[in-house]
């Protein structure tokens, strides 16, 4: 299997489709793949090992991961937020390497003798120089795409996509030519993300349009949207959030005629925020995505009508799936397990683990993850309803061990964020003499004048005693990353600091 | 008679039909196109469409034999119809799933 076939099919059934927009400039299908097959010559011509892509999203990330997959090479699409420093240890990790680069990100960066970079233009050209060879596929089952994780907890990890994972999720969640030609997305998830990656492919598999939004911004993607016919768009909870902000501030209807459809994932999305969003886009199809990188993006969903059941509904039991992330992929098997390994039933809160042919649960350097039985720990938290429907509960790595009892964070956050003077609130453990380990808050306030005494007493009045946080501490802001997951461990070192 | 294998690519020998193997029934089996047997891409086609079996293959489809036990996605579509130990493959009707990337 080589992913470069989804490109291959589609250039095939419509060579003139346009497959990607972007900056006002369009690429069709067949170009795409013949963009994609002189880029794959250059990469061979270079006799390296990776291809790694730091640059915001562009036609060039495309042609850089079909070509990657032509020349049987793994693509690296790096974080070009990180610093300097952090992308000099990362791609010190992917040499020999071909770097496509945009030049104040390669600038700025110590590179090691072994990384030739190519600035995102001149690739470009060179895929579009006509008088380009043009090879077929390397056989073989390479890896498709090496991603580093964001490290939220430690180090980043080499998190390994092989063909066959990619392949299968792609042929396994998208039915072949189903969108209509009229139809667009827009992607503005960066580059180097998951749903960055699987966005190109189930799109281009799809046959639907790619526009693409290469730095978030409410304005612009609201104007893109319009410009653009937009049917289609994947957001971030972040992004969702920010959305539904201005258009509470603008006061007025929104006026998307075009857009039908808005997934959203890579996070914990908030319940108010789904809400709005429902009550501003009356007529778009809501679906929620959960996945991971290590299982080739998305193994649940939550569909339009599980959304519109669930707004609707009075049984408890029902409308709380609103804030599920729906039930696994059909070619996807999910289970809860304690942490013995029993399998757990309805409603008991134990780890996720995940089994199909999309999972990969590799990484460079430490190798495939799987147990005997194909199965994947994603170290999230979480339960399934007598419906199947799958609740995420935070991470096990999160997870405080007060004396023995294990308590969730996001539990104790959720009664912190339900008092009217918190904004936001983190909740970690902390060394503890007594306990083994006790529970801290960082908290954003709106009101000042609201004691930790309060907040305290607020958590002991509606949880155990043992949820109350021994320390508070007010901030001006939590550490988020830029697709909004919190990083505990900056939560953590603030309190070591102390 | 061959062992089919998950991922491998298969061409039809008297048309231009082309397949990847998504799910592999366990054993050897003959898998036909147009009535002829289904070789290896590297090798070169030969022989003549048998007009019984030219119902013609779908690019982009899926088809399985009556107990899904094998699943091809046709990756190039041919004027040949698939079979399986001379049971002709049906095109698996799609699940409708909404786009989540």
């Amino acid at each position: 299997m080589n992913i470069v076939t989804l490109l291959e099919m589609a250039a095939d059934a419509f060579p003139e489709r346009t497959a990607i927009t972007c900056e006002g400039r369009s690429l069709s299908y067949g170009e795409l793949l013949a963009a994609a097959r002189r880029a794959a010559a250059a990469i061979r011509a270079t006799d390296v090992r990776f291809v790694g892509y730091l640059a915001v999203a562009s036609p060039a990330a495309a042609v850089a991961l079909f070509g990657s997959a032509i020349a049987g090479i793994p693509y690296v699409p790096l974080n070009y937020r990180l610093t300097g420093e952090e992308l000099a240890a990362l791609i010190g990790r992917i040499t020999p390497c071909l770097l496509v680069a945009d030049p104040d990100y390669a600038s700025a960066i110590a590179l090691p003798e072994s990384v030739r970079t190519i600035g995102r233009a001149a690739f470009l050209a060179a895929a579009f120089d006509p008088a380009g060879p043009m090879p077929d596929e390397v056989p073989g089952e390479a890896i498709a795409v090496q991603l580093f994780t964001s490290g939220t907890t430690g180090q980043p990890k080499a998190a390994i996509l092989r063909h066959e994972n990619l392949f299968s999720y792609i042929v396994g969640s998208v039915e072949f030519a189903a969108a209509e030609e009229e139809s667009a997305t827009l992607v503005s998830v960066p580059p180097y993300h998951v749903a960055g990656v699987s966005a190109l492919l189930s799109s281009v598999y799809a046959g639907r349009r790619i526009v693409q939004l290469p730095n978030f911004d409410v304005a612009e993607w609201l104007r893109l949207c319009r410009a653009e016919h937009v049917t289609n768009a994947f957001v971030v909870p972040t992004m969702l959030s920010r959305i539904v902000d201005h258009l509470d501030a603008a006061g007025r209807r929104v006026d998307l005629p075009a857009l039908r459809s808005i997934a959203y994932g890579g996070g914990r999305m908030p319940l108010p925020v789904i809400e709005r969003a429902m009550a501003h886009f009356p007529d778009v199809d809501f679906t929620n995505a959960y996945g991971l990188t290590e299982t080739s993006s998305t193994i649940c969903l939550l569909g339009p009508e599980d959304h519109r059941d669930a707004a609707a509904s009075a049984d408890p039991l029902i409308r709380r799936r609103l804030a599920s992330v729906g039930r696994s992929l059909p070619t996807v098997e999910i289970e809860v397990r304690d942490d013995a390994g029993r399998t757990l039933g309805a409603g008991e809160i134990g780890r996720i683990l995940v089994r199909g042919p999309q999972v990969a649960g590799e990484y460079g350097g430490l190798g495939s993850l799987l147990d005997a039985e194909g199965w994947f720990d994603t170290r999230d938290r979480g339960f399934l309803d007598a419906g199947g429907y799958l609740f995420l509960d935070g991470r096990a790595d999160d997870v405080i061990v007060r004396g023995g009892e294990n308590i969730s964070p996001g539990e104790v956050e959720e009664v912190l964020l339900s008092h009217p003077a918190v904004s936001d609130a983190a909740v970690i453990g902390i060394p503890d003499n007594d306990w083994g380990e006790g529970i801290a808050a960082a908290v954003v306030m709106r009101d000042l004048t609201v004691e930790p005494a309060v907040l305290q007493a607020w958590v002991r009045d509606r949880l155990r005693s043992s949820r109350v946080p021994q320390q508070i501490r007010f901030v001006d802001a939590l550490p988020y990353n830029e697709m909004g997951k919190l990083l505990r461990r900056l939560v953590r070192a603030e309190f070591a600091g102390a | 008679m061959r062992v089919l294998k998950a991922g491998q690519k298969l061409k039809s020998s008297v048309c231009d039909t082309q397949v990847m193997v998504i799910k592999p029934i366990p054993g050897e089996h003959d898998l036909r196109c147009g009535g002829a047997s289904m070789i290896e891409m590297a090798d070169t086609a030969s022989g003549t469409l048998d007009p019984a079996h030219a119902q013609g293959t779908l690019l982009g489809k899926r088809y399985v034999n009556a107990d899904e036990s094998l699943e091809l996605l046709c990756v190039k579509s041919g004027v040949g119809s698939l079979s399986l130990d001379n049971m002709a493959l049906a095109v698996k009707q799609p699940k409708a799933l909404p786009s989540s990337d």
